[in-house]
């Protein structure tokens, strides 16, 4: 029964595309109340969507991903940030999956964030841009969806922030989805969650780059807190078992150590070159906004709205974790089965063993993988619960 | 599917939602949700019957039952059932209690070890007993709290529970014959009970 021999094919070269939604008159209205008008978006899609429209899958990513999910743009070699999971024959199979997968609101990959140009004062928009929350993010997942034709989704995919997405998708608009698969996610950030959060904002703000936000004016940006806080997030997405066996206590260069403050171990040389490389791609203000949304996310939190809202919610989810990952360890997945479960939603869940801590789910773990194929498989025609049920 | 699933799938009330613990590939709960219009959840611990339930797009939690239920909260279900398993964990009294918090009627079904084909090997050829329903030897069984129809009777009475059914199983899982009636502790192969809490206000499937 167990289908662990996933086939591997790839999608190909791929290009982002782009849309523009909202506008004026209509506007994407902000949980916090503010308005933006148009929000660009970038995506990207895989597979043939059908005649009947019935068959797109929407992948919701992290905090520092984007739209670019599978295939390729040009250059095989560096294929999309999900591309062992997404593609021919693979969990989320093209052959059968019309795939969406788009840069989050607040983002820096092509979607309206902080470093877009404010139409009102044509600079960018900095701190001024409004604060976003995993609920806005999904209202321009819908809108996104409904400027392609599609008005419900075979499933919604997401890992982390993106399982957030996923979570938030359901209980606000369960009617959308068919099937929710959620890994390494949380329904709140724990204390310490927030405090790792908190220290990476302040490593930005406090860097004298930061100029208030508006380093772009003042032609420079806050590297260096952006790369602390990038390394100290990195640090939560491995574990200690597998920083053992990736670096251990060896040195960078040769067996002796240098006795100086210089990059010596080979683990900080690795937390230095992922500091830098984000620096590439990675925009300062949209790590203060992407990780300020992911604090107040807290959809259980009220728990007369939560139940109302859970109680209208009858499609199957797929809950995941690993049993190394300390960033979203697997209580807080087993937390959104407990209250999924208590409100008579049909969930399925399981605590898949990998040493590689938090960023397992975007690792090939055969187990894992086959999970994720076999729930898919079976997400039009699930007999939870039968129509003459009460 | 197994005679004595059949034989459980009719104990449930019909539109229940219904808990199954140790589920296997998922037939008992295919079966109520199928022809009784019920809603399945199950929990198991393989990992092959969990990959079959998911394949049939039934909810299935990966978990040990001895871990107890940390997943469900009290009162979610209307019925949960354990088929089989309750001799094989490690703490029988514990997963009983678990299984009333979450639902106010369980099914709960064993191998009676008070049988007299399994009492007359220890007795007679001073032997530890295997039968067809649990034909392991002492070291390979997962069979590690035996119990008799007696004993179980007793540890429901002694949790504050009340025996509400009982249904007497034959060798081969289908209901048992005239003397496993009769006497059911001595011939009876196996029993399925439902058990309600004592302080149980019926209000049927909600």
């Amino acid at each position: 029964m167990a289908n662990t021999d996933i086939e591997h094919g790839s999608i190909g070269e791929v290009v982002t595309q782009r849309a523009t939604l909202f506008d004026r008159d209509a506007p994407l209205l902000l949980e916090g109340g503010a308005t933006l008008a148009p929000v660009e978006v970038a995506f990207e899609t895989y597979g043939e969507l059908n005649a009947q429209r019935d068959n797109a899958v929407f992948i919701c990513h992290g905090l520092t991903g984007d739209a670019h999910a599978a295939g390729h743009h040009g250059n095989p070699a560096r294929p999309g940030w999900w591309d062992n999971f997404i593609g021919p024959g693979k969990p989320v199979d093209t052959n059968e999956f019309f795939v969406v997968c788009a840069n989050i609101l607040g983002g820096c990959m092509g979607t309206t964030g902080p470093s877009s140009i404010d139409p009102a004062t044509h600079k960018a928009y900095g701190l001024r841009f409004p604060l976003v929350t995993v609920s806005d993010v999904v209202r321009v997942h819908r809108a996104l969806i409904a400027h392609l034709g599609i008005t419900k989704l075979r499933a919604a995919i997401g890992g982390s922030l993106g399982g957030m997405q996923v979570l938030q998708w359901a209980m606000d608009h369960p009617e959308d989805l068919a099937a929710a698969v959620i890994v390494c996610a949380t329904s709140r950030l724990s204390a310490q969650n927030i405090a790792f959060s908190a220290v990476a904002r302040e490593a930005i703000m406090r860097d004298p780059n930061f100029h208030g936000g508006d380093y772009v004016d003042a032609d420079t940006r806050p590297d260096a807190g952006l790369a602390i806080a990038r390394m100290m997030a990195h640090i939560t997405y491995l574990s200690e078992e597998g920083m053992r066996s990736k670096f251990g206590r060896r040195l960078q260069n040769g067996t002796t150590p240098r006795f100086g403050f210089d990059v010596d171990f080979q683990v900080e040389s690795y937390l230095h070159h992922q500091g830098e490389a984000f620096l590439r791609r990675f925009d300062a203000n949209s790590y203060l906004y992407l990780t300020r949304a992911m604090d107040y996310f807290d959809p259980f939190g009220n728990t007369e709205e939560a139940a109302a809202r859970l109680a209208d919610l009858d499609l199957p989810f797929l809950v995941m974790s690993f049993d190394s990952d300390w960033r979203f360890d697997t209580s807080h997945s087993r937390e959104i089965v407990r209250v999924l479960s208590a409100h008579r939603v049909p969930v399925s869940f399981r605590e898949i063993s990998s040493p590689h801590g938090h960023d397992s789910f975007l690792l090939v773990i055969p187990e894992y993988h086959a999970t994720v194929a076999n729930f898919l498989r079976r997400t039009e025609r699930a007999p939870h619960r039968s129509s003459h049920a009460s | 599917m197994r005679l004595d699933l059949g034989l459980i799938a009719d104990m449930v009330p019909i539109g229940a939602r219904v808990l199954d613990l140790g589920c296997g590939d998922g037939d008992l709960l295919s079966a109520l949700i199928r022809e009784r219009g019920c809603q399945g959840q199950g929990v198991e611990v393989s990992s092959d019957a969990f990959h079959a339930c998911v394949s049939k797009g039934i909810p299935v939690i990966a978990a040990d039952i001895d871990d107890g239920l940390t997943d469900f909260t009290d009162d979610s279900f209307d019925v949960v059932v354990l088929s089989q398993t309750l001799q094989a964990t490690r703490r029988p009294a514990r997963v009983l209690h678990e299984m009333m918090r979450v639902a106010d009627t369980a099914i709960v079904s064993f191998i009676n070890y008070g049988h007299i084909g399994l009492r007359t090997r220890l007795a007679v050829r001073g032997r530890m007993p295997v039968s067809p329903l649990a034909p392991e030897q002492w070291f390979a069984t997962p069979n590690i709290h035996p119990c008799s129809i007696l004993d179980f009777e007793q540890l429901v009475r002694s949790e504050g529970l009340v025996c509400a059914e009982r249904h007497v199983l034959g060798a081969d899982g289908g209901p048992g014959g005239r003397w496993a009636q009769r006497r059911p502790n001595a011939f009876a192969a196996a029993a399925a009970y439902v058990v309600h809490r004592s302080d149980r206000v019926r209000t049927g499937p909600r």
